[in-house]
Formats: structure tokens, C-alpha cells, sequence
């Protein structure tokens, strides 16, 4: 992760934090949006369209279950369509998170403070709504839990040479391990509001979710130890996800999937497209709950240099696909990159490479990295970029391989989108409740970062 | 007011520097039973108050142990010994496949023990606990320093310790009712 | 009724659930006191059966046709009409057939559960007989497979007779006797006609006709001959819209009397095919020519032969040519015409180009070179030679071709002549042209249809339907195995049993009688037509059974006749039965002088179709599934024309065209087939169907319209026109090149019979090494058995056999259109056809993909589930119970042999079906991943046997499904670690090679590689 390394480093001038701040005014500023502030008009209107949503992909998996995959698009030989494509995306969206608090907490990155509680949220809505597609793209969703190991009557396990089961495993680590981190960071700050709310309900359930954490020295000091602990390991955790993603295809013989480049540029492009979600939430947050002060300038800018990083490490990716593609020799791998270029799907090849490649390369000019809307524009067309490239590795990867006689095409159904956009519903959804409920700032950490923090030499 | 037990003797602070600074005298003064509270962690403040030993560490790196053992184990167990079979013409231990999953369950314990290891060290979850009968300890979650000296602590005398508070320069002294 | 009945009744409903209390009792009295004690309980359940019978009947489109066109609510549909068909009793109740039938193997007492049993029988399609063998499990046939005893089939089979079980248990076949819709009895169609017949009998039957279907039953001829004794007046009538005229006009033409043709293929050393499809279903002894083609296409054997084909519609046969020729099928007279003065008038080319030639025509170079050529190759195998003539070519192209045959002597050597296999050999077109006369004339006053469609498949111009309708005719009776297009317009239906259900016997094509055995009682208790003409005959009461056995009886006298009659029933055949060749004088041949066809105005061809020939087998799921050999179309039957041709008129595949054909007009889809002759279109007959049932009914288009009585197979004169829009086809095969913009793929490879000669390992592409890998390879070597298979691409002619078979043998359900077209056909085992270079003429190619069984398979290191795994004797196995349906496997599958339950697929509820299925294969569900198993059942099957015998298996007793009803021995199975075993030897020929080796999945089945044999002349 060097690469995002510099451009942070390089950039000290603008502050991470607005001037005129103490203690007290963080406290409220941030404290206030759950507590005091009364919930608007638009907030409602934007749940309820999220939660209509998450209503309409819950009755397409209803009739899913009812009826079979067969009403999605997906046939032989495309056998994975949608669901895998939607599972990688947002898997892949789930990264920025952790990352964040991870790997820029040990490179000590204070800028990190201010975002990384709700980028750790939107991980966790990511990875849950990343979850949903496993489970029920198999043929028969209710046994899905034969993916796990667990002692049964037909003393069968797991094949364990599957990169689906090593998916499993990462996936629900990395959920559990997001989980944990998130909850861990909550917790001082769940005292916070305990401590601040007026209504005895509030401060009933605040009060059991923070434990009751009181700020001991003790307590501060094997908390810090535990949470450092944490983010080193969630920082190769998190690298390894999207490796193992990665693996699905790379294991595989198929054209197109069966090729060493993909865990460095999945984890590039998993980054990516994180950073990208996280400024399309952290834009609109910071403007309706007036959070200038705490995600400032420099915090859009550093995002902006991240995706800059990692989209020319994707960029790199798919140079060496189309390298080795020509370099092998092989007859496949050719007819692949001819296939991606010129076949029947060339429309969002060409479209995923303008998205991931060429539109970010405005990011360079310091005008559009730090103007929201623009920023808000290009995350949009990364995300799609990113859902694109997905879409090129799985179905049209699958649709020619190997014998053309069992080349064929794949067209999704309404079930495939009405699932799709309804886990971007639940997943707004989601960081509406949260954003409402929870403190999406972390106020124990901002108030570190404000100079009357420091404890001076006597 | 009422008699109670006393639970300890609280100092408020305005800021984490006079903290710091009356936590080292009270600790070279000689008092070991205390401790002290603040919004955020304060890196001084542990040793200030002589807190030295901490767990955390060892309990993860067993969890870690545990985690990756376990993993690579069973997946070892499963392929050779309770039902091998022949899978695409691998070997039953074919290890390279088995490496991902050892790695994510040493993560997966690891960082399970760590969280909880730290809440059980903490002795957390407490919903309840003295020092919250103080009023003003609501803003030890907010912008206010607090020091406390138990008084299990054997130089503990309401009067002396009072005093040697006062000395300390603090916002408000108030007693803790146990 | 009785009380025993009562009982009876009542024990019969609490045994077979099913519909109970349908019928009041009084009518339920009335139909039984008519019927007799062993009839009782099938008319009882005719009754049952009425009530959503005649609904059916008084629809024109079974209910919710309308919905078919989504898929979806399509299969609701299906299911919901299988469970309202359900019968009292259907499912449990079958009984053993009273009359003593002879197993195959083994006798009867000794049945033991899950041991099938076979019995021999024969399978009758335009009057020749395809003898098999039908596997019977406790009473119930499941499958049908060659008989390898008998000289016609050697074993193999052709796709209706595979096909034909499924029509068997087809739920929508008639199921009652009907009268004007209202159900009744026999004994009620006994009272009724009672009275006309006598009526008859005054006027000696001059009312009376009987149509039937080409019969070559002796002892149904021998029946009808009878019953015109009875009633001298009578006519019978014979029509089947594929006919035989032509083949025995020619030979009228050319010898004065219309005898049999029949090759000897595994004599000749040049075969010249015009027009003639020789090697698909439906040619009269295709099976067993196809076997003795394959016998002589091995590279190895040092006399290969060589096929020249000249064609007018891409066939299997065109495919397998060495040289072939796409000519309009007017032009093949020309054809046949220079090739005789080549070496007769020993004319050149010059004297060629002049009048009566066909160098007429367009493509003039290519084809004066073949032509030359052809007549050269010929002469130099003089009585190692023959010329096959396509049916529909016109009599004059037969004689000619009698005529050359004679000269080069091949006649008793690759051609002898024997009376014909069919028992009235009249001209069947004029025969029901004379029948239509009579109607409109009001001189028939009974019509027996026995069989057949005609209402559907008669001349258009004879307005068969019409005259059906508004002749009123008193007694109109119709005998057949569905309520088709016919039985609407007669007053009387009779549902027909099936050939499975009942007692006959029939000539193959070389005129050996095989008997009829019926493996199952009459499901819905139908009448044979024997019985039926029994009946005219004045004898209603005899059964099939004493009618058949009567008959042979006679022809066979003597003591010895039981002994007789087990060993033919034992073997499938009457001793002695086949035809003696027949001495032949060739007349001097009159030839009529040659009309010049008209290169300019377009041809359209009349075609049998490939899957459900002349319509009657269109609600059979299995053939109309069935990917056609060359476009690899199901469920349709589009109108294929040139590239050429398309490219002028700016189509595409998939477009709707407009034919005309005078003054009738016909819109139906296109679809552009590589190596149609130009200006030429061909249509396939015995779609469009109105009433053929579930499957059947409005798929495809129906072109019996534009087929005129004069004009039956071809006729040029047709418009066609764009008539825009599109129709949705659905074919089976993404791709039929395999050529792509970064060099071609070496799936099926080839070679000349030289170049082979020269390089005989040039099939052998460099495969890894099996030493190079870091694992310690699994110890195949130290099994018993490993089991391997090699497919002989060479032998292969794609006839589709192999396909339909597995189907039976492995439970595979039929996914219906709609799946078809989205890519979800089922087929375990599928025919790839590739055409490469000149798309006007291309080579075309045949490969047979089965699961290759990779012993380094790459689909089981990824399920998660540990679904399918290899078994010690290198099987990949599926395990279906444990498979979640993650689809990794058919994704990481190269060969793409996988398939997916995407929706139920399979028939749950239909009874029929579950009497169908085979019980050693399990039935699968929903979500579950599918594929070949070299038919394990089969394995273990006769494991258990080696192992009770304490011995190994033999090579010779196992066979895959496949590779039993391959009529060219082109599939061997069998055990790879005995170096002796057929398919070592066959692995050990140079020319094997594995399909994507480089892979290095280390396929157990692999490939012969696909050696021609062109003519050096025309080598360019």
C-alpha cells in the first residue's frame, strides 16, 4: 500500500480538522445528530425509498426459492451471472473500511479519525449485502450451510480445495473481524451517549452497549493495545479478502479466470472502488449535517489520491491480462482479449475501460480533487467502472471458452436487477439507521486529534 | 448527607496535562489503590498512575495459535484421515489448498481473543460501577479529567487524603459513595 | 352390477389413487354391462378418464396454450395437464399381458425385481421394420435397444424406434373410444356399425374403403385380403405422406414390375449417393447400412471406401462424403444423366456443356470436375461400386441409375433386387387421390381410417380435410394413437393400441418378418388395427394374439410350430423369412428426353424431418428436442436456404420469409445452411401440428400446404419473399465453426487418407507429459478396472442415436423450447457439428461429446461440497443428494458436458412417466448439477454378475446406452487396464487423440481422429 502512502503524507497543509474547536463542541457537534437534532423530512423520504428497496429484493429471492435459479439469465456456460458479479462488487466496495481503520491507523494517519467509523459501517453493510449472493446463487439455497464444516449424520465435510470454501471462510472472518473492530471503536463513544442523552430508553440501551466503560487509565491503555492488535490483523485480513475472491477465478481453467495478476489487482481495484463509496456517502453526509469541519478538504483529497493510486494499479491489471493475452501464444487467452475488444459484449469492455481508466486521470488536476460534486460524479462512474470490470470477468470470460460449440450469450432477467438494485437499497437503508442511531464520527478520536489533547511536559 | 461507605475520594481536572501531572504526585506520594478517567486515551496517564502489566498481547498470540492449528487440523483430518477421496487426482493432503483457511482461522481467533480478551481483562461489561453516583462523572465522557484515590488504599484517611487533593489544584474534590 | 364388481371397485380405488367417484353409477351400470370380465376395469377407467378427455377434445388448443410462451408458466402447465390426465390405477396396475410372450434372456418365473428383462420386438416406420430389443423392468418397458442377433439392426438403432417408447407412455394419447366426442365403448362401436357392414354386405362392400398406412405385415395383408373377399366391392387404400412412388415407378420404368432395391455397402468400394440421405433415420435400411459404411470408413483396414454425394439439402450423408456437391434436386437428373453418357457416349466436356446437361447449371466448373471424376471412380470399380437414388428423385433418375448399376455389373454384388417389403406397392398418392374421388362422388358409405393422419398430411389439393367434412359419409371411423387433425372430422374414434401394447408382425427392409410381441397390456386398453380389421373380417372377438399366431400357424403347419413360434419370438425373427434376390431383366429403358430446369427460378425442397418425420411423432418431447443433425435446430423447423442465396436477399437467420407457391402463401422463419444448393429453399414437413398435444401442438410451421399432389418433393417456381420481423429459433450448438479470429481450434482433427498414411500420429498433439506434475498421481494402474471409452469420428455419421438413448437409458427431462433457446437443453451426451471452409460447400464434421471423465478432472477440485469426486476405477462421479447447485463445476468444465436443473425440469407427477423411467437411475431435482456417468448403473449391474460368478467383467458384456444403439460401432466402452479390451487396442491407433489435451485433464474419453478419402483427381 505505499502507493497511498505518499500522496497522504504529501499533503499536511489543509488542516483535518476545523479551527475553533474544543472538547465540549466536537462532543455536541457530533453527538447532536443522534441526540438532540430532530430527524428530517429528507431522511425519512430517503429511508423509505431504501426500505421499498430492500421489500422488492426480498420478494425476488421469495420467488427465487420458489421457482429455482432458472429465472435469472444465467445458463450453460454461464453459469455464474449476476449474484457472483454483484458478490465481488460489493465485496470489494466492503474494503475502504477496514483499510481505512486498519492500515492508516498503523500508518498513522490521524486524517483517518474523522471517517473511518462510518466507512467502517459501510463496510459492514458492503460485506453483508455481499454476503446475501452465496447463499442464494446455489441451486438449492437451503442447503447452502453444507459450506461449512460441521459434524453431521452423513460424516461428509467440505471440500477444502475449493476456493468457494475458502471464500467462506474469509468472507465470514472478515465480517466478524470488521464487526468486532467497529464495535470496539464504538464503544467509548456509546459512554458518550449514554452520558449526553436525556431520555431514559436512549440511555438505558446506550448504557448496556457501552459496557459500561468509563474511561479508566487501565482500560484506555489495554484498549489501545487490543485495538492496534486489531488493525494489524485486519490489515493483511484485508488484503487477503479479495485475494481470495481473486482465487474463484484465478483457480479455475477458464480463459480469462486463469491468470496469476488477478489477487494484487483485485485488491487494487477492491480499494478502489471502496475509497469510491465512501466519498459518494461521505459528500452528501458532510454537506446535510453541516461536517465540513470534521471531513474536511484534505479528507476528500487523500480519498481522491487513493483512487488515483489504486485505478493505475488496476490500470496495470488489465495492461498484463492484454500483454500476456498476445505474449502467451495461447489460442484461448487470444481469443479472449479479441473476444473482450471485438465479441458481443465489446459495448461494456470499452465503457468499463473510459470508467476505470480514463475519467479518473482528471483526479491529477488539484481543481476536481477538491471540488465535492466532482469527486461525488467520479466515484459514481468508478463504482460503475468497477461493477463493469466484474461483469467482463465473470459472464464474458464464461460465454466463449474453449469448445465453440458450447459458446453462448447471457441476457440478465428482471430478477437479476430487481435483486441487484435491492441490495443497494438495503445497503442505504442500512447507513441510514446508522447514521440516525450511531455516532458516525468517532468522537473520542477526534478529540485526540485537537491540540488541547496534547499533554504538555511540565 | 446521608452516610455512606466511601468508595474513594474524586479530584476533576480541566485538562489532561493537570491529569497527568496530579496523577504522578499521587502516585509519588504513595498512593497505589487509584486510578484516573478521561474522554480519550491518554498515553502518560497509565504509567502515571504505575500501570504497567498488560495482557492483551499474550492472549492474541494464543488465540492466534489456536485459530491456525485448529484450521489446518481439521482440513488435514478431513482430507487424510476421516474421509479421503479422490479429488481431481490430488493427494489427500494436498497442503497448498489448505493454506488459505489455516490463514483466516488464525486471524478470525486471533482478533476474537484480542477483543475479548480485553474485555475480560477490563472486567468489562460493568453497568454498573461507584465512580457513576458522581453527577459530574457524566463528563468524564466529555471534556472533564477525573482522579480517584479508593479507599482501600492503606495510606487512605478521608481527612489527609482530602487535603492532599486540595494540593493537586483540582476543579471540585467529591466523595464517592460505594 | 354384481357385488364381486362392487368389491371389486372398491378395493381397485383404495389400491390406485386416482380419480375416485368421478361417474354416477347408473351410467358406470350401463357402459359395463356391455363389456366382458377382463375389459371391465379398463373401461372403468376410460370412464375416469372422460371428463377431462373430452374437454381436451372440445378445445381447439389444450388448455392454456395460450401461456406457453413463457416458460415458466409453461411447465406449470405441463404438470398440471399430466396430473388431470392421471388415470384410476395408472400408476400401480399394469398388468402382465395374458397371452404367454417369450423373454429374451431369461423365462419369466425367474424374474427377480431390479433384474430387467428383454424381449425382442420390432419397430414399424413407413411399413420397415427395425427389430430391437425393449428392457422390461417387472412388466414395465424402459428402453429400447438394438437387437445385434438380427441381419437389419446388428444392434443398432435408429432415433424413432429410441423415441418410441416415450410415445408409448405419452399422457396425451387417446385414451377413449369416442363418438362425436362423447365417450364410449367398444361395445357400443360393435352395435353401431353392426348394422352398415350387413347393409354392406347386400351391395358386396362397394361402400366400404379402408385407408391405411404402408403395409408390410403378412398377416395383416393377409387380414385385408380377407375382408375384400368378404366384401369384393371394397377398396383398399393405402397413403403415407413419405412415400416409396418414385422408388417403385423407377423400378417399373426400368425392369417392368416394382421391386425392392437393397445395397450391400459392405461391398462396394464407391458410393455415388444422389440425393440419397442413406444414412438417417428414415431411409429404409439405414441401420444397417450405416453399419456396414462405418465397417468400411477404418483408415487401417487398406480398403476404405469412398462416397461422392450430390445433394440438395445438407445431410448427415452430404456431411460424411469425401467429395460432395450441392446440386437443386431438379438438377440431379442432369447429374445422373452425364454421368452415364461420360462413359457410355465417352463424351467430354464440350460434348457435356450441349443440351440435356446439367452443366447448365450454375457452379459449372466444380461440377463438370465431379462429374468427370465421379463417372472415372466409378468405372474403375466395376461391380465394387453403387449408386444410391434419393426416394423423392423421380422415377426416371431411379432407372437410370438401375440402369447404370446394371452396367458396371454391381447388380448381386452391391445391389440386388427383391419384390417389395411393402404388402401393397400400388402408388400411394394415386390411391388416396382415387379414395378423395369416391368421397366427393358419394360412393362411400364406411371409411375405415386405420392409422394415419391424412387429414393433416394428404396433398394439399386434394382438400382431403374438406372432403372429410362436408362429404357426409355415414360411417366415419378412425382408428389412431391420438385425437390428431383425422379423428376431429370422423364421427367415430378408436384409440389405437400401441406397438408396445400390442400383437403384429412386419418385414425389414430385406424382407425378414420379425413378430410383435407387446411388452406391456394396453394402457388404455386401445385396439391394433389387426383387431380392427379382424372385426371387418367378421371375427370382432379374436385377439391380436390368435390373429397373429393364427396366421403364421397356417404358414407354418406342422408339430414343431410351438417350438417354431418360441424361437422366433426368442430371437426377434422368422427363420427363412428374408427375400430371395430376385432375377430382374432391365427393359430397354425408355428414358424420356431431358427438360432443362430452369437455373434461374427457385426450388423448393419437401423433406421428411430428421426428428419428427411426417408429423407423426411431433408430440414426442425427446425427438422434438432432439437437435437435427446439421442446423442442430430443435422444437422447429425453420426454411433453410443458401448463404448465397440470403446474402442476395439481404436475410438473416431468425428472419420471417414469405413463400409462394401457386397462389398459396406461407410466412415462416429462415435459417442459413452452410452448403444448401442455391436458388433452392428446403422446408421439413410434419410441423405445425393443430391437435397433436402438449408438445407437439403449434410447434413449428406446418408446409403440408404448399405440397401438391403432383409435386410432392420438390418443384421450382416458389416466391419467396421478405416479410419482415423475426421468430425465435432454438438450436443447441453456440457455434458449427471452429474457426475464430485467433486461429482455428483442433477439435476435430483430420486428415486425407494420404497425408494419414504419410503422418499417422498427426492427430497427436503434444500433451504434457504424465510425469510432469508435483503430485504423486493416482494409482489407476494397480484397479481391476479402469474404465475408457474412444469415439470413432470416422465412423461416426451423426445420426443422432446415441443422443436419444441416453436420454432413455439416464431419466433426462425435456426442457422445452422456451429453455432451449435461453441454453438449457439437458442432453447428458450431444452430437457437435462443425463446417469448415467454403460456406456454399464446406466440409462438415460430427463429434460426439460425452463426459470426457478426466482423471485430472478440473470440475471436482472446485465444488466446495465435495459433490463430485473420482471413484478408484476413474469414474467422475456425481454425487446429486450432496450437490447444492453452486454451478463451479460446469464453469471450470471445459467441455461444457455439464448440466443444470435451473428449474424442475423433471416430470414429478405424470404417472405415465414415472412407469416410463428407469429405476436404476436416479430421477434429480431441482438445483442439482447433472452429466454422463458411463452409464454406472450398467457397470455395477454387471459387476454384481462377474462378482457372483466370481470372475472379471467381460469385455463384450458391457455396454454403455450409447454405444449399444450405435449403428456404426462408433462408441467403445470399456475397461482401459486390460490391454486386450476393444477400446486399449482402439486408445493404442495412432490417429487417437484426447480433445483439449494441452489441458492436460487427461481425458478418458477420447478421439479417433477423422480420416477422408478423397479422389486424388479432384484433390485441389
Amino acid at each position: 500500500m505505499e502507493e497511498q502512502k505518499q500522496p497522504v503524507a504529501l499533503e499536511s497543509s489543509a488542516p483535518v480538522i476545523g479551527p475553533g474547536h474544543s472538547f465540549a463542541t466536537v462532543t455536541d457537534k457530533i453527538s447532536a445528530i443522534v441526540l438532540t437534532r430532530p430527524t428530517s423530512t429528507g431522511w425519512f423520504v430517503g429511508f423509505g425509498v431504501a426500505f421499498l428497496l430492500t421489500m422488492m429484493m426480498l420478494f425476488a429471492i421469495g420467488y427465487l426459492f420458489v421457482r429455482g435459479t432458472g429465472i435469472w439469465g444465467i445458463t450453460i456456460p454461464i453459469g455464474w451471472g449476476f449474484a457472483i458479479v454483484n458478490f465481488v462488487w460489493w465485496i470489494g466496495i466492503g474494503h475502504a473500511g477496514t483499510l481505512i481503520s486498519a492500515i492508516l491507523l498503523l500508518l498513522r494517519q490521524s486524517w483517518r479519525n474523522s471517517i473511518n467509523r462510518f466507512a467502517e459501517a459501510m463496510t459492514l453493510f458492503a460485506v453483508s449485502a455481499a454476503g446475501i449472493f452465496p447463499l442464494i446463487h446455489v441451486g438449492r439455497p437451503w442447503l447452502a450451510y453444507w459450506l461449512f464444516p460441521y459434524p453431521n449424520t452423513m460424516n461428509y465435510w467440505p471440500q477444502f480445495r475449493s476456493p468457494l470454501v475458502w471464500d467462506v471462510f474469509a468472507v465470514s472472518t472478515y465480517f466478524t473481524i470488521s464487526l468486532l473492530f467497529w464495535f470496539v471503536g464504538l464503544v467509548p463513544d456509546l459512554a458518550t451517549l449514554r452520558d449526553r442523552s436525556q431520555s431514559r430508553p436512549a440511555q438505558i440501551i446506550y448504557g448496556m452497549l457501552a459496557l459500561g466503560w468509563r474511561g479508566s487509565a487501565r482500560h484506555w491503555h489495554r484498549y489501545e493495545t487490543a485495538y492496534l492488535l486489531l488493525a494489524g490483523l485486519a490489515t493483511p485480513l484485508v488484503l487477503s479478502v479479495h485475494t481470495v475472491v481473486s482465487f474463484d477465478f484465478a483457480v479455475g481453467i477458464v480463459p480469462g479466470w486463469h491468470t496469476t495478476i488477478f489477487p494484487p489487482y483485485f485488491v487494487a481495484g477492491a480499494i478502489y472502488s471502496g475509497f469510491a463509496m465512501v466519498l459518494m456517502l461521505a459528500i452528501p453526509i458532510r454537506k446535510l449535517y453541516g461536517l465540513e469541519d470534521f471531513i474536511t478538504e484534505r479528507h476528500l483529497q487523500n480519498s481522491a489520491k487513493v483512487m488515483l493510486a489504486t485505478g493505475l494499479i488496476v490500470a496495470y491489471g488489465y495492461a498484463i491480462e492484454a500483454f500476456m493475452g498476445w505474449y502467451s501464444g495461447n489460442r484461448y487467452d487470444a481469443f479472449t482479449l479479441w473476444n473482450r475488444l471485438h465479441g458481443p459484449y465489446a459495448i461494456p469492455y470499452w465503457a468499463l475501460l473510459i470508467c476505470n481508466i480514463f475519467v479518473p486521470q482528471v483526479l491529477w488536476i488539484r481543481k476536481l480533487r477538491t471540488s465535492p460534486p466532482a469527486l461525488f460524479l467520479i466515484s459514481g462512474v468508478i463504482l460503475v467502472g468497477m461493477w463493469l470490470e466484474r461483469f467482463i470477468i465473470v459472464v464474458v470470460s464464461l460465454h466463449r471458452d474453449f469448445l465453440t460449440s458450447s459458446w453462448g450469450m447471457y441476457y440478465p432477467t428482471r430478477w437479476d436487477w430487481m435483486t441487484y438494485i435491492g441490495t443497494i437499497g438495503m445497503f442505504l437503508a442500512a447507513m441510514f439507521l446508522f447514521v440516525r442511531i450511531l455516532p458516525m464520527i468517532s468522537i473520542f478520536e477526534m478529540r485526540t486529534l485537537l491540540p488541547e489533547a496534547e499533554v504538555k511536559p511540565e | 448527607m446521608k452516610h455512606t461507605p466511601i468508595y474513594g475520594l474524586m479530584a476533576e481536572f480541566d485538562s489532561a496535562s493537570e491529569l497527568v501531572a496530579a496523577a504522578r504526585q499521587t502516585h509519588a506520594a504513595g498512593y497505589s489503590k487509584i486510578d484516573a478517567y478521561s474522554p480519550f486515551p491518554v498515553e502518560e496517564l497509565a504509567e502515571a498512575i504505575g500501570f504497567h502489566r498488560n495482557g492483551v498481547p499474550l492472549v492474541t498470540l494464543i488465540g492466534g495459535l489456536l485459530g491456525g492449528l485448529s484450521g489446518y487440523l481439521l482440513q488435514w483430518w478431513i482430507a487424510t484421515v476421516s474421509y479421503p477421496v479422490n479429488v481431481g487426482g490430488k493427494p489427500y493432503h494436498s497442503w497448498p489448498s489448505f493454506i488459505v483457511v489455516t490463514f483466516e482461522m488464525t486471524i478470525l481467533f486471533a482478533g476474537i481473543f484480542a477483543v475479548f480478551g480485553m474485555l475480560a481483562l477490563n472486567g468489562l461489561p460493568m453497568p454498573y460501577h461507584p465512580v457513576f453516583n458522581v453527577a459530574r462523572f457524566a463528563f468524564a465522557t466529555k471534556d472533564r479529567f477525573f482522579l480517584i484515590i479508593f479507599s482501600s488504599d492503606p495510606r487512605y484517611s478521608s481527612v489527609e487524603t482530602r487535603r492532599f487533593l486540595e494540593s493537586l489544584g483540582p476543579r471540585s474534590i467529591s466523595e464517592v459513595p460505594s | 352390477m354384481t357385488i364381486e364388481e362392487q368389491n371389486g371397485k372398491q378395493r381397485r380405488e383404495d389400491v390406485c389413487p386416482g380419480k375416485k367417484n368421478q361417474l354416477d353409477l347408473d351410467t358406470a351400470r350401463a357402459r359395463i354391462a356391455e363389456t366382458k370380465g377382463p375389459e371391465f376395469w379398463r373401461s372403468l377407467e376410460e370412464l375416469a378418464g372422460s371428463s377431462e378427455f373430452q374437454e381436451m377434445m372440445h378445445r381447439e388448443f389444450p388448455k392454456g396454450a395460450s401461456e406457453w410462451l413463457d416458460a415458466v408458466s409453461r411447465r406449470g402447465f405441463l404438470k398440471l395437464m399430466g396430473a388431470s390426465l392421471a388415470m384410476a390405477g395408472m400408476t400401480a396396475c399394469t398388468k402382465q399381458p395374458l397371452e404367454p410372450i417369450v423373454p429374451y434372456v431369461r423365462q419369466p418365473e425367474e424374474t427377480v425385481p431390479g433384474r430387467p428383462l428383454f424381449y425382442a420386438t420390432a419397430f414399424t416406420l413407413g411399413g420397415y421394420a427395425t427389430p430391437m430389443l425393449v428392457e422390461s423392468h417387472l412388466y414395465r418397458p424402459t428402453k429400447i435397444e438394438g437387437n445385434d442377433k438380427h441381419p437389419a439392426s446388428l444392434g443398432g438403432t435408429d432415433v424413432f424406434a429410441q423415441a418410441s417408447i416415450l410415445e408409448m407412455y405419452d399422457p396425451d394419447r387417446s385414451q377413449t373410444i369416442t363418438y362425436l366426442g362423447d365417450v364410449r365403448t367398444w361395445g357400443d362401436f360393435l352395435k353401431s356399425i353392426r348394422g352398415p357392414l350387413n347393409a354392406q354386405k347386400a351391395v358386396q362392400g362397394s361402400g366400404i374403403r379402408i385407408l391405411t398406412r404402408t403395409v408390410s405385415s403378412p398377416a395383416q395383408a393377409d387380414q385385408l385380403q380377407s375382408v375384400l373377399k368378404l366384401y369384393p366391392q371394397a377398396k383398399w387404400h393405402v397413403y403415407e405422406p413419405i412415400n416409396r412412388d418414385n422408388v417403385y415407378a423407377g423400378a417399373q420404368m426400368a425392369f417392368g414390375e416394382p421391386v425392392e432395391t437393397q445395397y450391400k455397402l459392405e461391398n462396394a468400394d464407391v458410393i455415388v449417393s444422389l440425393d440419397a440421405d442413406f444414412l438417417s433415420a428414415g431411409f429404409a435400411g439405414n441401420v444397417r447400412y450405416i453399419r456396414d459404411f462405418a465397417k468400411r470408413r477404418d483408415p487401417d483396414s487398406g480398403n476404405m471406401n469412398r462416397l461422392y454425394v450430390a445433394e440438395s439439402t445438407p445431410s448427415s450423408t452430404g456431411a460424411k462424403a469425401d467429395h460432395r456437391l450441392p446440386v437443386r434436386a431438379v438438377d440431379i437428373e442432369a447429374f445422373a444423366r452425364d454421368l452415364r453418357r461420360i462413359w457410355e457416349s465417352k463424351s467430354d466436356f464440350v460434348a457435356l456443356a450441349g443440351p440435356g446437361s446439367g452443366a447448365a447449371w450454375a457452379h459449372k466448373h466444380e461440377y463438370l470436375e465431379m462429374v468427370s471424376a465421379v463417372a472415372e471412380d466409378l468405372k474403375a470399380h466395376s461391380g465394387s461400386s453403387v449408386i444410391i437414388v434419393g426416394d423423392h428423385q423421380p422415377p426416371v433418375v431411379h432407372a437410370l441409375a438401375h440402369a447404370m448399376n446394371q452396367a458396371l455389373g454391381n447388380v448381386g454384388k452391391t445391389v440386388i433386387y427383391t419384390p417389395p417389403v411393402d404388402a401393397n406397392p400400388v402408388n400411394q398418392t394415386e390411391s388416396l387421390k382415387n379414395l378423395v374421388a369416391d368421397m366427393r362422388a358419394g360412393k362411400v358409405d364406411m371409411l375405415f381410417i386405420l392409422g394415419g393422419n391424412p387429414a393433416y398430411d394428404a396433398p394439399a389439393d386434394f382438400g382431403l380435410a374438406d372432403a372429410l367434412k362436408n362429404t357426409n359419409i355415414p360411417v366415419r371411423v378412425h382408428l389412431g394413437l391420438y385425437q390428431d387433425e383425422t379423428a376431429e372430422l370422423c364421427q367415430w374414434h378408436l384409440n389405437e393400441a400401441h406397438y408396445l401394447e400390442a400383437w403384429g408382425d412386419a418385414r425389414a427392409y430385406d424382407g425378414t418378418v420379425s413378430i410383435v410381441q407387446p411388452l406391456i397390456a394396453p394402457l388404455y386398453g386401445g385396439k391394433s388395427i389387426y383387431e380392427m380389421v379382424a372385426l371387418l373380417a367378421g371375427q370382432p372377438e379374436t385377439s391380436g394374439h390368435e390373429i397373429v399366431q393364427g396366421y403364421w400357424k397356417k404358414q407354418h403347419p406342422g408339430a414343431d410350430f410351438d417350438a417354431f413360434w418360441r424361437k422366433s419370438l426368442h430371437d426377434g425373427w422368422i427363420e427363412n423369412t428374408a427375400f430371395q434376390p430376385k432375377q430382374v431383366s432391365l427393359k430397354p429403358v425408355q428414358i424420356p428426353d431431358y427438360a432443362a430446369s430452369d437455373a434461374k427460378s427457385i426450388e423448393i425442397n419437401f423433406r421428411r424431418d430428421p426428428s419428427v418425420y411426417d408429423g407423426r411423432f411431433s408430440n414426442n418431447g425427446w425427438l422434438q428436442e432432439l437437435p437435427k443433425p446439421m442446423s442442430k435446430m430443435a422444437w422447429d423447423n425453420p426454411v433453410l436456404v443458401g448463404p448465397a442465396m440470403a446474402e442476395r436477399m439481404g436475410l438473416r437467420s431468425e428472419d420471417l420469409i414469405e413463400l409462394e407457391l401457386n397462389g398459396k402463401k406461407l410466412t415462416a422463419p429462415v435459417w442459413i445452411q452452410a452448403g444448401h444448393p442455391d436458388n433452392s429453399v428446403t422446408v421439413f414437413l410434419g410441423y405445425g401440428r393443430r391437435r397433436a398435444g402438449r408438445a407437439g401442438t403449434g410447434a413449428g410451421f406446418d408446409m403440408y400446404p404448399l405440397r401438391y399432389n403432383a409435386t410432392p418433393w420438390f418443384t421450382t417456381g416458389v416466391a419467396v419473399t421478405k416479410a419482415g420481423g423475426t421468430y425465435k429459433l432454438a438450436t443447441t450448438q453456440g457455434y458449427q465453426t471452429m474457426d475464430t479470429p485467433e486461429g482455428a481450434r483442433p477439435l476435430v482433427r483430420t486428415a486425407s487418407l494420404d497425408e494419414y498414411h504419410k503422418e499417422p500420429d498427426f492427430a497427436r498433439e503434444d500433451e504434457p507429459p504424465a510425469e510432469l506434475t508435483l503430485y504423486k498421481p493416482y494409482p489407476y494402474k494397480e484397479e481391476p478396472y479402469a474404465w475408457g471409452m474412444t469415439i470413432d469420428l470416422n465412423s461416426c455419421v451423426g445420426c443422432n442415436n446415441c443422443i436419444v438413448a441416453c436420454q432413455s437409458e439416464n431419466n433426462i427431462p425435456v426442457v422445452g423450447k422456451e429453455q432451449c433457446v435461453i441454453g438449457r437443453h439437458m442432453h447428458w451426451l450431444r452430437v457437435d457439428a462443425y463446417y469448415q471452409g467454403d460456406r456454399d460447400n464446406p466440409k462438415a464434421y460430427f463429434q460426439p461429446v460425452p463426459c470426457m471423465q478426466c482423471e485430472n478432472a478440473p470440475c471436482e477440485v472446485v465444488c466446495p461440497v465435495g459433490a463430485t469426486v473420482h471413484s478408484t476405477e476413474g469414474l467422475n462421479d456425481m454425487v446429486y443428494n450432496r450437490c447444492v447447485g453452486t454451478r463451479y463445476c460446469s464453469n471450470n468444465c471445459p467441455y461444457k458436458v455439464r448440466r443444470f436443473n435451473f428449474l424442475l425440469f423433471q416430470d414429478w407427477e405424470t404417472p405415465q412417466y414415472k412407469m416410463m423411467r428407469n429405476p436404476d437411475v436416479t430421477v434429480r431435482s431441482r438445483g442439482v448439477m447433472e452429466k454422463c456417468t458411463y452409464c454406472v448403473q450398467r457397470i455395477n449391474h454387471r459387476r454384481i454378475d462377474a462378482e457372483r460368478e466370481d470372475r472379471k467383467i467381460q469385455d463384450t458384456e458391457l455396454q454403455t446406452a450409447c454405444q449399444q444403439s450405435c449403428p456404426a460401432n462408433a462408441i467403445v466402452f470399456g475397461n482401459i487396464n486390460d490391454p486386450e479390451s476393444r477400446v486399449s487396442k482402439l486408445k493404442a491407433k495412432a490417429r487417437n487423440y484426447s480433445l483439449l489435451g494441452d489441458l492436460n485433464t487427461r481425458p478418458r474419453t477420447t478421439y479417433l481422429a477423422e480420416i477422408r478419402n478423397p479422389n486424388p483427381e479432384l484433390e485441389t
